[in-house]
């Protein structure tokens, strides 16, 4: 199969962005968006589609397994992991460019570093004891399994970086430490809760389908929406 | 600069270290290069090992202790290990504390069978145990970020150490989205994982431990132990770019490994082993799997049989695995055999510690899979995330009680550190150059290694090292690649995982030792050290 990859680059983060093809072939029908990125990079010397020497491609990759979320990025105006994109599922050109909801760093590299600050914000941590049984551990599990790709924050129509609404990226780890504390700690993060997410969220679900670990969104908001929503009943 | 603990790598190893010094208020900076979110650590799937005996099996930490050193063929250091398996339950119920979902029967946990031990031992979360131990570690980092105990630099590489009259003093460091370069004062402890990317695209790891940390630190004068202890993990199965584990916890919960023989499947492990059959210690599994693949009377092509598990157990324990399988290879291991073939998963050897987790250079330590301890010649499945965590504690607690019992230590890294440290030249990936190497590499240690192999091997290292353009970086990756090739063929004997064909013997006389490898002046040294003595308990 042969694609034409198309990627939006640029060498630092206030450069203007510039369009660079590479013509990528390969008989692997698993190739992946991954696959053809490394590849890229290892060709000497590396040519660009119309022969002119181009620089290694800046992106970032861990598992190539879809459970680290490094390589999330825009694939034919969509937020995917590169190593979950199969090349045989695209058309003949396939368009990288980098998540829009972050700065860029080079090329396909952002800096995720608000998502992760949002967490510190709503003080995602165990404070004493976490609960753990049997009848819990599911949605525990569901939970802890957000892998902080960003992907839901590129289609939510309400996340902005740096804004004050966290998005499904800060949801999920939060329905862990819902489902797990007690106590004082749980009033103020229901508080915390409340006014970083579910006071901001619009319920479109547009993040629904596009979460590359397939986590159960309606599942987690059911759950952490009752948690801090009993609390604001038993105030009035 | 303040002087504060430098943590290299932020996988599980880094972040126990991290919370084990926080807890002792100690402040620590972890540096990594991409945050812990994306450590090799999530990846693993079948469980952590812990003597907790829920299951009524009478299991105790003796009997952890004494498979670990089997397990390992008798080179791990048995003070250490008797410190890792009396320590596991601990560290378990720590997990349990910090709301890891593990299996669980109402309040009790549930555990599994794991390779090369007989009693259920092994604590897991579905097949996404090292996501779930990350995650909550992760948060309980984060805790301790906000008290301002930990500082995290999580696009940062490990560029060089910096010493003065042999010991360290702090790190260079390069942050990989400035270009930046930062010297930090401070003791290092080493925590940067195994160095999977000299063997790129054949291991189960990530891209992200190119082994240049370990390399790095090789070429500057730390010793490294036991490199030739690779371990080939039996059940893989190659994706695009590199090698898929089907994790073990699919034998623990009853697959079964079989290969075409005369039109017929035969299921060779339970024949050979009626004992643990297919959960046979991993070194052995893979050999046979070699073997029988080369048997011109087999079909060439060994297969796992999941397809009688109950949909319990699919459903249960094994649901991610069935996904991933589904996903990435389009086979159902419900419904179809699934073809596996041996692949790199572990690197049992690495960074020379001690007991304390002290590397022989003063004020550097090591933990986790990027040094040398706890498995010795083959690692017990569920016994690296343990050791991972234990060894990061244990780093954490030597540091902490120097710093504590000896007043004015930390300040006395407080002036910046002496000299421009020695980062190497050319730290640019080379992925052409990079290849040779791997490629030199997996001919020469293989499963079954042969003396022309591994002297060719070593014949064609020296080769490339003597080429012209050959920056300190590549240099650092080439010597640490003939560190391993030197200390494989020096060990005239098999053991765990180094299977020779020359010499299918194990020879206790000659070789029951750790093997050591330094490099000097740029010259690869190796040599053997004897293994400590089980010490008398009080
Ligand atoms: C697929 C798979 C499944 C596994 N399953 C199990 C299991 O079920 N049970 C078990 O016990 N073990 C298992 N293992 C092994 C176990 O996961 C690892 O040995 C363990 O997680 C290693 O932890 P670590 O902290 O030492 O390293 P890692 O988690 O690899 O972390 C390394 C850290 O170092 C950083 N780093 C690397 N290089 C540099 C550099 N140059 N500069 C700065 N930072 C750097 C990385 O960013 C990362 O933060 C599995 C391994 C794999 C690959
Ligand atoms: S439901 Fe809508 S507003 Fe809420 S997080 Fe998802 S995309 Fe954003
Ligand atoms: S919720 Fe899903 S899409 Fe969003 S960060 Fe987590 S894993 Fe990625
Ligand atoms: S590399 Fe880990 S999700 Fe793609």
């Amino acid at each position: 199969m042969k694609r034409i990859i198309e990627i939006e680059r640029r060498a630092a983060p206030g450069d203007a962005p510039y369009i660079q093809s590479f013509i990528y072939e390969t008989e692997d029908e698993s190739a992946t968006v991954a696959t053809a990125l490394s590849e890229i990079n290892a060709r000497v010397p590396l040519l660009d589609a119309g022969g002119e020497a181009a620089e290694p491609i800046r992106w970032e990759s861990s598992c190539l397994q879809k459970k680290c979320g490094a390589c999330a990025m825009v694939i034919d105006g969509r937020p995917a992991l590169a190593c979950d994109t199969r090349l045989s599922e695209r058309g003949e050109v396939v368009r990288l460019s980098p998540l829009k909801k972050f700065p860029v760093v080079a090329d396909l590299i952002v800096d995720r570093s608000k998502m992760m600050e949002a967490l510190m914000t709503l003080r995602v941590w165990i404070e004493e004891d976490g609960r753990s049984h049997e009848k819990i551990n599911e949605d525990v599990y569901e939970a802890a399994r957000c892998i902080q790709c960003g992907c839901c924050l590129e289609v939510c129509p309400n996340f902005k970086s740096g804004g004050s609404f966290y998005g499904m990226a800060g949801m999920s780890p939060m329905a862990r430490i819902l489902s797990q504390t007690k106590g004082g700690a749980l009033d103020e993060r229901r508080k915390l809760y409340n006014k970083y997410i579910f006071e901001g969220c619009g319920k479109s679900l547009a993040c629904r389908n596009i979460c590359p670990a397939g986590l159960d969104i309606d599942r987690l908001l059911a759950r952490s929406n009752a948690v801090s929503l009993w609390k604001r009943l038993m105030r009035r | 600069m303040k002087a504060m603990v430098n943590i290299i790598g932020a996988g599980l190893a880094g972040l126990s270290a991290a919370v084990t010094l926080a807890k002792a208020g100690i402040g620590c900076r972890l540096f990594s290069r991409q945050s812990s979110e994306r450590a090799q650590s999530v990846m693993a799937e079948g469980g952590i090992n812990a003597a907790l005996d829920t299951m009524g099996e009478g299991d105790t930490t003796a009997e952890h202790f004494s498979d670990t050193m089997k397990g390992g063929v008798y080179l791990a250091d048995p003070n250490a290990v008797r410190g890792l398996t009396e320590g596991a339950p601990d560290i378990v119920r720590e997990f349990v504390r910090l709301g890891v979902p593990f299996q669980m029967k109402g309040e009790t946990l549930v555990l599994r069978n794991f390779g090369g031990q007989k009693k259920k031992r092994t604590a897991y979360a579905k097949s996404s145990t090292g996501k779930m131990l990350m995650s909550a570690l992760i948060d309980e980092c984060r805790k301790y970020e906000a008290r301002g105990l930990v500082m995290r630099f999580p696009h940062h590489d490990f560029l060089s150490l910096v010493t003065e009259g042999g010991a360290v003093t702090g790190c260079a460091i390069g942050d990989t989205f400035t270009g930046d370069r930062l010297v930090f004062s401070g003791p290092v402890i080493l925590s940067a994982g195994g160095p999977a990317g000299l063997f790129s695209g054949h291991t189960t790891g990530t891209t992200q431990n190119t082994g240049d940390a370990a390399a790095t630190a090789f070429f500057h004068g730390v010793r490294f132990a036991n490199l030739e202890f690779i371990q080939y993990h039996p059940t893989t199965v190659g994706i695009s770019g590199k090698r898929m584990l089907i994790s073990e916890a699919a034998r623990g919960e009853g697959g079964r490994l079989f290969i075409e023989r005369n039109g017929r499947p035969w299921y060779f492990m339970e024949e050979k082993y009626p004992e643990l059959k297919n959960l046979m210690p991993r070194d052995v599994v893979s050999r046979e799997i070699y073997a029988v693949c080369r048997d011109p009377e087999c079909g060439g092509q060994a297969y796992l049989d999941m397809t009688h598990l109950s949909d319990d157990t699919w459903r249960g324990k094994l649901s991610d695995l069935r996904e991933e399988c589904i996903h990435f290879l389009g086979i159902d291991p419900a419904a179809e055999h699934l073809p596996v073939e041996p692949g790199i998963h572990y690197f049992m050897g690495g960074i020379w510690v001690d007991e304390r987790h002290r590397t022989n250079i003063k004020n550097l330590l090591a933990a986790g899979e990027c040094a040398c301890q706890y498995h010795g010649a083959n690692r017990l499945g569920g016994n690296s995330l343990l050791g991972a965590v234990y060894g990061g504690k244990t780093a954490a607690e030597t540091l902490s009680r120097e710093i504590l019992s000896a007043p004015g230590y930390m300040e006395g890294f407080e002036h910046a550190p002496a000299g421009e440290p020695t980062v190497l030249s050319g730290n640019e990936r080379d992925p052409a150059f990079e290849r040779r190497l791997t490629d030199i590499l997996m001919e020469g240690l293989g499963i079954v290694r042969s003396e022309e192999g591994m002297r060719l091997c070593i014949e064609r290292i020296e080769a490339l090292l003597k080429e012209d353009g050959m920056s300190d970086r590549m240099k650092a990756r080439a010597s640490l690649g003939l560190a391993m090739a030197k200390s494989a063929i020096m060990r005239r004997e098999s053991r765990g995982s180094h299977f020779r064909r020359d010499c299918p013997e194990r020879d206790d006389e000659n070789y029951k030792k750790t093997s050591t490898a330094e490099c000097i002046d740029g010259r690869v040294i190796t040599g053997y050290l004897d293994i400590p003595p089980l010490r008398e308990t009080v």
